[in-house]
């Protein structure tokens, strides 16, 4: 009895507040614009018995999934932010690593405290970090300040607002997601390891080609799902930093749904970016699984 | 040996300057005079009266608060009945389904999340304002807290439980006095990580606030979406500032604990 409440109150609950919610996305995601106000059509008749099923289910339709299909700024905005998302977790790996390498090589007694600077931007507001580039890269902003008077440049550089501004965003923001796992991976390895590479003949380079980077692989990997997943959503780092022409499609949702009140469309938007993440996230999983097996 | 060379000197100081220097820009620039991010006009602390007469500011920071407070606290007991579950309930029905529930949450982009809860309460005719927002805050974050919880559950051992339900517990008895001393370091930062993400969270407190409520991001975000703006300045100092005391204190108490239990177990050593 107990056990049954215990299982009962958390599964109720994500029914009611997760799984549900989305079926009525998908259902709406079916359904006509009805004089853009809920109800939309059709509407589940169940006083009508098995004929209002019958024809709740036979009017809805795949409208709303053609239209994304012909108007080419949907397609478009999956397209770029794959693109965008893939880039800039190419970027993030790019500085994580070394970061993470570096973490791992310093003196033990260093190790807490840089895993403790690493970590502390993430307790601190995101929406904050991103702001604070917005004075960095505008055009009259500390960056450029800077540059000019070193006499690098002498027209004041245009990044806020470009595509150039948002992967330094993501980059900024998801960092930490990408030195953990490294991190954790490179700190587990057995230095002898590298010795024996050394001892049979390898340079640094070599041995670290060889030995360290095929065992830090895995968490190169989940760094790299950590955060290309949550990438792919984003809305707050391409409306602050990027432009007119940047286009990513949380942003595009959001507008849908704020600004054009077209809730079905909207809804088939996010049903569509849900099927997109869920082949990485099948993916990260499979991956996870192998992890752990190749650990116990 | 491992080798700390100049590479690894050079790419910890500019990541960490990549980190950090933008935080310390926004520290120095709250105590700019003038409005402009552009010019240094001299020291001031105006920013900040001017950000502690904000009623606005301070009436969606107090909202920001509360709903991270209740929202983290539910978090936390549902988040860890539900690794409880998990990791002890072995097979029952739907347990695929409640596993994918719980997981699902921490890969959904927050516009999904937050486009299909609004359309719930809208649909449920549910007035939206405080109440929402901690509904929807407590789903989200209630997957972090057993995630948190589940991998210590992990790793404890059965039998501690068994022994207290033999020597005459029962079973909510040898929760709260054996299992639950055992897990509270994860409670405590499943609740701490839950609290930290509602305080955070933007995308998914616009789209579940009622006019009635708002939150602090949502106050930000209208206020930055226009540009820089000096008295945000010194918001971020005054929370990047808190947030800092709160995790030194916080490495600092568990650094000390460390050291008192070496010093115990090397005691325990000796007597033996």
């Amino acid at each position: 009895m107990r056990r049954l409440a215990l299982i009962l109150v958390p599964y109720l609950w994500l029914l009611a507040l997760f799984l549900v919610p989305f079926v009525i996305v998908l259902k709406i995601s079916l359904s006509d614009l009805a004089m853009s106000i809920p109800p939309y059509t059709p509407q589940l008749d169940l006083a009508a018995g098995w004929e209002g099923i019958k024809s709740f289910f036979s009017q809805l339709d795949l409208e709303n999934y053609v239209w994304l299909t012909e108007d080419e700024l949907y397609w478009k905005a999956y397209l770029s932010s794959l693109q965008i998302a893939v880039f800039a977790t190419f970027l993030t790996l790019l500085v994580g690593y070394p970061m993470a390498y570096g973490m791992a090589r310093a003196p033990e007694e260093w190790r807490p405290m840089l895993l403790m600077l690493v970590i502390l931007p993430f307790w601190t507001s995101f929406l904050i970090r991103v702001y604070a580039w917005m004075g960095i890269l505008a055009k009259e902003g500390v960056l450029n300040q800077f540059l000019m008077w070193l006499g690098v440049i002498s027209e004041p550089l245009v990044i806020l607002n470009t595509n150039i501004a948002v992967y330094i965003g993501i980059v900024y923001t998801y960092l930490p997601f990408m030195i953990l796992p490294i991190y954790a991976s490179l700190d587990r390895m057995d230095d002898s390891l590298l010795e024996a590479a050394e001892d049979l003949g390898c340079s640094r380079f070599s041995a670290f080609w060889l030995v360290t980077a095929p065992l830090s692989k895995q968490g190169v990997i989940a760094g790299c799902f950590l955060v290309f997943i949550p990438t792919i959503g984003e809305f707050v780092i391409p409306s602050l930093l990027g432009g007119s022409k940047t286009l990513m499609i949380g942003k595009v949702l959001w507008d849908e749904f704020f600004s054009n009140r077209d809730w079905p469309v909207a809804s088939a938007v996010a049903v569509v970016l849900l099927l997109i993440l869920i082949i990485p996230i099948i993916l990260f999983q499979r991956n996870e699984q192998k992890q752990r097996e190749a650990e116990g | 040996m491992r080798r700390f060379s100049w590479f690894n000197a050079t790419s910890l100081t500019l990541g960490f300057a990549f980190l950090y220097v933008p935080m310390i820009i926004l520290i120095v620039y709250s105590f700019n005079k003038s409005k402009l991010v552009t010019v240094w006009a001299g020291f001031s602390t105006k920013w900040y009266g001017e950000l502690l007469s904000n009623q606005a500011m301070l009436d969606a920071a107090w909202v920001t608060l509360k709903v991270a407070v209740i929202s983290s606290s539910i978090a936390t007991i549902l988040g860890t009945m539900a690794a409880y579950v998990m990791v002890r309930s072995g097979r029952f029905f739907g347990r695929t389904l409640f596993s994918g529930m719980i997981y699902a949450p921490l890969v959904m982009p927050e516009v999904i999340t937050g486009l299909s809860l609004l359309l719930l309460f809208i649909g449920l005719n549910v007035d939206r304002g405080i109440m929402t927002i901690v509904l929807a805050h407590t789903t989200f974050s209630m997957c972090y807290v057993s995630v948190v919880v589940s991998s210590r559950l992990v790793s404890f051992d059965q039998s501690l439980e068994e022994a207290a339900l033999d020597l005459g517990c029962s079973p909510f008895q040898a929760f709260r006095l054996v299992t639950l001393p055992i897990i509270a370091p994860a409670v405590i930062s499943g609740w701490l990580l839950a609290f930290t993400l509602s305080l955070d969270d933007l995308v998914i407190a616009s789209f579940t606030s009622g006019p009635a409520a708002t939150t602090l991001p949502m106050k930000i975000w209208s206020s930055v979406r226009l540009g820089v703006s000096p008295e945000i300045n010194a918001l971020s100092t005054i929370m990047i500032v808190l947030v800092t005391i709160g995790v030194i204190t916080a490495s600092l108490i568990t650094k000390h604990q460390a050291v008192r239990q070496k010093r115990e177990e090397r005691a325990a050593e000796r007597v033996s």
